[in-house]
C-alpha cells in the first residue's frame, strides 16, 4: 500500500506476512483508508488500547491486506472526554462492529451513525470500560438485561421472529431477529456477544510464556490457527526463528485442522440438507481423524500442539506413516461421498442458489476465507505469502464463483482433498531437526503480529509486551467479525427453514468472534 | 442411492467397539442398559453453550457419530428445556448467558438433571471468574455432575451422563467422572 499522496511515511514491522506500520495524523484516518482501498486493500481487523499511561491516549489501530501485505494504520486518540475518531466504517462497512466492541471496551467512539452497543450486554456499568488500565471489575455487578435496539421492517403482514440466544442443537449461544412475510426473510439481524468472556483482558494476566493456552481457546474449532498466529507474534518480538522441523510439524497440525473441520462441516451440511447418511459418514472419519490425533499429539483437537518457538512434541516415523496411510484412505472414501452428494438431487436442490453471496458483495463487504473463496474472491494466505513451508508445499488455491451453500460447500471439497495430499506431502517430506528454538527477550511495546490461514479463513492476532514476559495487550481477531455480517445479507429472500443450512454453510465462530 | 447402499456395505454400521479405551463399549452398553431401565424411554437432552470457546461442543457432537452412536443409545438432543430430562452445560458461564441459562434451568421439568461439561464448566477453566464470567455452572444452577476436561473426550462425556442418570440409592455405584458429582 502506498500512502505517500498523503505524506504518510511507513515503517516495516518483524512479521512472517511482510507487514509496515503507518503513523496516522488526527483528522487523516478516513482518508488513509479510502486511498487503501482504492489500492484494493480490505480490512483485517481494528482495535483499540489504552495507551494513557505512556501518553498516548487511546490507541487505535485498523490492520488492512492487500496483495503487499499488511499494514496497520495507527492513530492516536488524546485523552478528551467525547474524542472521537473518523468513521473506518464509511469505508469498510465490516468495521461498523468493531468500533462499536472498541467503545464498548475502551471508551473511546467512532464519529458514526450506529452507536449501539455491540460488546456490552448489561453485565458491566455502560461507564465503565473493560480494557482500560485502571478498570476494576465489582462483584457486586450483576448480569442485567439490555434492551437492544433491533432495527424493525413495517408493513402488512411483516412479523418478526426471534431464535436464541440457546438454540434447538449443538450450537454456540446467538440471537438472530428475522423479518419474515409468509416464509421469506425480509431481514436478518444478528446480536452477537453473548459468549464475551473477556478473552483480552484475561491476557493481561497471563505471560508469553503461557498465553498460548489462551490463544488456543479463542475459538477451540481453530486452536492450532489460533495457536500458530500467537507463536509468530511473540517470534516476531522476541526474535525467535523456530526450526523447520517445527514450522513443518505447525503445518501438518493446521491441515489436520482443516480436514478435520471440513469433514464435519460436510456431515452436518448434508444432513440440513435432508442426507443424514452424508452426517454419519462425515462424522465417522472426522472421528478417525481425532483419533490419530490422540494418537499423534496427546489431544484431540491438538490443543498446545504449538508453542513459541516450535512445538511441544515431536512426532515419530511410524505416527508419521500412519497420517500418510490415513489420508489416503480417507481421500477414496471423501471422493466416493462427493459422488453421492454431487448426484443427490434433492441435496443439490437446497444447496443451489440457497443464501447466495455475489462477488460485488463478498468484495463490497470484505469478506474473507472460505466463504470469500466461494464467492470468486482467492486469497489464500499460504498461497499468497508462502512463507516456509508453505513454499515448497504448492498449496491449490481454491476458488468457485457462485457463492451459494453449493459453491461453500465445493470449496469444502476441493480444500479437502487437497489437505488431504498435503499431509502426505509433509509426512513424506519432513525435515529432521531440532523441534523447537530457545526463546529470545521480547521487546517491550514493539507491536508483533501473526497472521495465519485456519480452516475457515486467516486468523489474526496482535501483541504488545510489557515488561519482564509480560502481556501489555493482544487482540486475537477472528475471520469470523467479517463474514459474520454477509449472512444477514445472504439469508434475505431466503426462506426461514433454510436459515441453518445457510448458517451451517459458513459456520462461522461465536466464541472467536465475542472474545 | 446404490452409491449410499454401497457405502453402507462397504463401511458397515459402525457401532461396534473402535480402537480405544478397552472399557468403552463397555460403557455404552451400561449407558444403553441404564437408559432404559431407569427411563424406559428415550433420555432427552438440551445443550447450552453457556459461553464456551467451542471445543466442548465439537465433542458433543462427536457423540452423535457412529462410534458413540447417542441416539442409538437412546438419547436425543430436543430443542426445548420443556422436553428435556437433562441438561448438558458448557462454557465458563459468561456474564452475558447467566440469565438464559438460568430460564433454561427453571424451564425444565422436575426432576431435573444438570452435568456441567468440561474445566471451564466445572471449574471457570482458563477464563476463571471475572468482569464477564461468572464462572463454573454451579455458580449459576445446582449440578449434579461434572465432566472435567478440556475438552472431554466423547467417552468422558457418555461416563458423566451415565453417572448422572444412575439412581444413587444405597449400593449404587457411581463412576469416576472426577470433578464434583
Ligand atoms: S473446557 Fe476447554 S474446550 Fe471446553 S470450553 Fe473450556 S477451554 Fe473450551
Amino acid at each position: 500500500m502506498d500512502f505517500s499522496p498523503l505524506g504518510l511515511p511507513s515503517a516495516t514491522l518483524p512479521s512472517v506476512v511482510p507487514a509496515v506500520r503507518v503513523i496516522v495524523p488526527s483528522g487523516q484516518l478516513v482518508a488513509a483508508c479510502r486511498l487503501a482501498q482504492e489500492q484494493g486493500a480490505r480490512l483485517v481487523a481494528l482495535w483499540a488500547s489504552d495507551d494513557r499511561d505512556r501518553g498516548m491516549g487511546t490507541m487505535l489501530r485498523v490492520a488492512l491486506a492487500d496483495a503487499d501485505g499488511l499494514t496497520v494504520l495507527e492513530l492516536a486518540i488524546p485523552a478528551f472526554e467525547d474524542a472521537r475518531y473518523g468513521d473506518v466504517a464509511s469505508v469498510f462497512p465490516a468495521a461498523a462492529r468493531m468500533q462499536r466492541a472498541a467503545f464498548d471496551l475502551t471508551g473511546v467512539a467512532a464519529e458514526s451513525e450506529d452507536q449501539r452497543p455491540w460488546t456490552w450486554m448489561a453485565a458491566w456499568p455502560i461507564d465503565r470500560f473493560p480494557l482500560r488500565r485502571d478498570f476494576a471489575a465489582s462483584p457486586a455487578w450483576e448480569p442485567g438485561q439490555e434492551d437492544y435496539a433491533f432495527v424493525k421492517v413495517e408493513g402488512d403482514g411483516v412479523h418478526e421472529i426471534a431464535v436464541g440466544p440457546v438454540h434447538a442443537g449443538i450450537i454456540e449461544p446467538g440471537h438472530f431477529r428475522f423479518q419474515v412475510v409468509g416464509e421469506k426473510v425480509l431481514r436478518l439481524e444478528e446480536r452477537l456477544s453473548y459468549a464475551h468472556k473477556g478473552i483480552e483482558k484475561r491476557f493481561e494476566a497471563m505471560t508469553l510464556a503461557d498465553g498460548h493456552r489462551l490463544a488456543g481457546r479463542v475459538s477451540g474449532d481453530s486452536t492450532v490457527a489460533y495457536a500458530w498466529a500467537w507463536a509468530q507474534a511473540v517470534e516476531s518480538i522476541t526474535g525467535v526463528e523456530p526450526p523447520p522441523r517445527a514450522l513443518w510439524l505447525r503445518a501438518l497440525a493446521l491441515e489436520r485442522e482443516r480436514i478435520a473441520n471440513h469433514l464435519g462441516d460436510l456431515g452436518h451440511i448434508g444432513n440440513d440438507g435432508g442426507l443424514a447418511f452424508g452426517l454419519a459418514q462425515f462424522s465417522r472419519l472426522r472421528e478417525e481423524v481425532l483419533r490419530t490425533n490422540l494418537a499423534g499429539y496427546g489431544h484431540r483437537l491438538m490443543m498446545d500442539a504449538i508453542v513459541p518457538g516450535g512445538v511441544a512434541a515431536d512426532l515419530d516415523p511410524r505416527q508419521l506413516r500412519a497420517m500418510a496411510e490415513e489420508s489416503k484412505r480417507i481421500a477414496r472414501e471423501v471422493a466416493t461421498l462427493r459422488g453421492i452428494y454431487d448426484e443427490h438431487d434433492g441435496l443439490q436442490d437446497r444447496f443451489r442458489a440457497c443464501g447466495r453471496v455475489s462477488n460485488e458483495l463478498a468484495v463490497r463487504l470484505g469478506v474473507t476465507g472460505l466463504a470469500a473463496r466461494a464467492s470468486g474472491v482467492a486469497g489464500d494466505l499460504r498461497c499468497d505469502f508462502a512463507s516456509p513451508p508453505w513454499n515448497s508445499l504448492e498449496v491449490r488455491r481454491v476458488v468457485h464463483e457462485d457463492g451459494d451453500v453449493a459453491a461453500r460447500v465445493a470449496v469444502r471439497f476441493d480444500e479437502l482433498a487437497d489437505s488431504l495430499r498435503l499431509v502426505r506431502t509433509i509426512t513424506e517430506q519432513m525435515p529432521d531437526g531440532d523441534i523447537r528454538a530457545l526463546a529470545g527477550e521480547p521487546v517491550p511495546h514493539r507491536l508483533g503480529l501473526g497472521y495465519v490461514e485456519g480452516w475457515r479463513g486467516p486468523v489474526f492476532c496482535a501483541l504488545e509486551a510489557g515488561p519482564g514476559g509480560s502481556i501489555r495487550r493482544c487482540h486475537p481477531h477472528d475471520p469470523s467479525w467479517v463474514n459474520w455480517p454477509v449472512i444477514e445479507h445472504a439469508t434475505i429472500g431466503n426462506i426461514v427453514p433454510d436459515f441453518p443450512l445457510i448458517n451451517k454453510s459458513f459456520n462461522l465462530s461465536y466464541s472467536g468472534h465475542d472474545l | 442411492m446404490l452409491h449410499i447402499l454401497r457405502q453402507i456395505a462397504r463401511t458397515g454400521i459402525r457401532t461396534e467397539a473402535p480402537p480405544s479405551p478397552a472399557d468403552e463399549a463397555h460403557d455404552i452398553g451400561r449407558l444403553s442398559a441404564a437408559v432404559r431401565r431407569v427411563l424406559g424411554r428415550a433420555l432427552t437432552i438440551r445443550m447450552v453453550d453457556a459461553g464456551s470457546c467451542n471445543g466442548c461442543e465439537l465433542e458433543i457432537n462427536a457423540l452423535g457419530n457412529p462410534y458413540y452412536n447417542l441416539e442409538g443409545l437412546g438419547i436425543r438432543f430436543v430443542a426445548s428445556p420443556r422436553h428435556a430430562d437433562l441438561l448438558l452445560v458448557t462454557g465458563p458461564v459468561s456474564k452475558h448467558m447467566a440469565i438464559a441459562l438460568r430460564r433454561t434451568y427453571d424451564a425444565t421439568p422436575e426432576p431435573k438433571i444438570v452435568v456441567a461439561v468440561g474445566d471451564c464448566g466445572c471449574h471457570g477453566g482458563i477464563f476463571g471468574e471475572s468482569y464477564a464470567c461468572v464462572g463454573r455452572v454451579s455458580n449459576v444452577i445446582p449440578v449434579d455432575v461434572e465432566v472435567p476436561g478440556c475438552p472431554p473426550t466423547p467417552t468422558a462425556l457418555l461416563r458423566g451422563i451415565l453417572a448422572a442418570i444412575t439412581p444413587r440409592g444405597p449400593g449404587a455405584t457411581v463412576p469416576p467422572v472426577g470433578g464434583g458429582g
